[in-house]
């Protein structure tokens, strides 16, 4: 299937009924090592988002994933609002004003979506943050479309990769950030940035498969 | 007319006395608008919030926005970047400096009617400005 503005809606609900289901795993995660505030934000964030798409009724998946990064950085209040709402427009600038867009498209926006990320917030892999599930993330959805795989295929990789990506947050010690302040005590915890990035990338293949 | 200075930080009260207090030291000539917590009144940082006091702060000199950390640098730095795809905004710069200091150093330099570049850069110097 083709990614287009439906799919790219059906994308957004959801992750954020995904981030609403472990809204409280999210938030004890940030409460070991952040400020305890990003499952409640994350929320706000998506929901924003959802009404944002709904009063716009944007035609294109472009249009639509600009529209879900305006009301994020209008209502999340954390670090994540920028950074996630930034990485959602930047995406949807990427998809141009193409109507559909097939896998390579939609895995050069991802990557446009992390190189956002990466701009914005300073961060690279290895310091603790969503950048270190969203780069394997991206890596694993280009080789798919590379070889001429479809949507679903390649959202599937990218999820399992940004699973892995997190699990690998845990021996971290992190460099951004609140849980930069904890230096070595930051160690042994999943990050939560990674955990939410997780969850939006495996609502991507839910709606894809 | 001054440079206009926009103090952003996760506390509402923690924007609102640093601006009390640069503006007992700059004196009423400088515009200081305070941008604090959510549009909603919690912790964190609101977008429309820190836009709402860059525009306010602005006579058409310019405005010199200093954060506290995290989402408020994001934040602002969104706000920049959103600003720059736009024509006839007022004109923004970043300032990298500590809150307090760089506040006061800021709204001193401006009270003079030195221009965004110089009120950035007496910001930013505040880091130097050793107190023992």
């Amino acid at each position: 299937m083709a990614f287009d503005a439906q799919t790219a809606t059906a994308w957004i609900t959801a992750s954020e009924a995904a981030v609403k289901a472990d809204e409280a795993r999210l938030t004890s995660l940030d409460a070991a090592i952040g400020d305890g505030d990003h499952g409640a934000n994350m929320a706000r964030g998506l929901a924003a988002a959802s009404t944002n798409i709904a009063e716009r009724a944007p035609s294109t998946p472009g249009d639509v994933l600009v529209a879900a990064g305006r009301g994020i950085v209008a209502k999340t209040g954390g670090a994540s609002g920028p950074l996630y709402g930034s990485a959602f427009r930047r995406a949807g600038k990427a998809l141009g004003d193409a109507a559909s867009v097939e896998a390579p498209v939609l895995g050069a926006a991802l990557e446009a979506a992390l190189t956002a990320i990466k701009e914005l917030g300073g961060a690279n892999e290895g310091d603790k943050t969503m950048v270190d599930a969203l780069t394997p993330a991206v890596a694993a959805f280009q080789a798919v479309a590379a070889d001429g795989g479809p949507i679903a295929a390649a959202a599937a990789a990218a999820a399992d990769a940004a699973e892995q990506g997190l699990s690998a947050t845990v021996p971290l010690q992190a460099r951004k950030g609140r849980a930069s302040y904890l230096g070595p005590r930051s160690i042994g915890h999943e990050d939560p940035g990674a955990a939410s990035t997780t969850l939006i990338l495996r609502a991507l293949a839910e709606v894809t498969a | 007319m001054t440079v206009g200075i926009v103090l952003v930080s996760h506390s509402p009260a923690v924007a609102g006395s640093v601006a009390e207090l640069a503006s007992e030291l700059a004196g009423p000539s400088v515009a200081i608008r305070p941008a604090g917590g959510t549009d909603d009144g919690r912790f964190g940082t609101s977008i429309e919030l820190i836009a709402g006091a860059v525009n306010a702060a602005d006579s058409g000199d310019g405005v010199c926005v200093i954060m506290d950390m995290g989402s408020s640098v994001l934040t602002s730095k969104t706000l920049l970047e959103d600003l720059e795809d736009e024509d006839g905004g007022p004109v923004v710069r970043l300032a990298d400096a500590p809150f307090t200091e760089g506040a006061v150093a800021a709204a001193v330099l401006a009270s003079t009617g030195q221009g965004l570049d110089a009120v950035v850069d007496s910001a930013e110097q505040a880091w130097s400005m050793r107190k023992l």
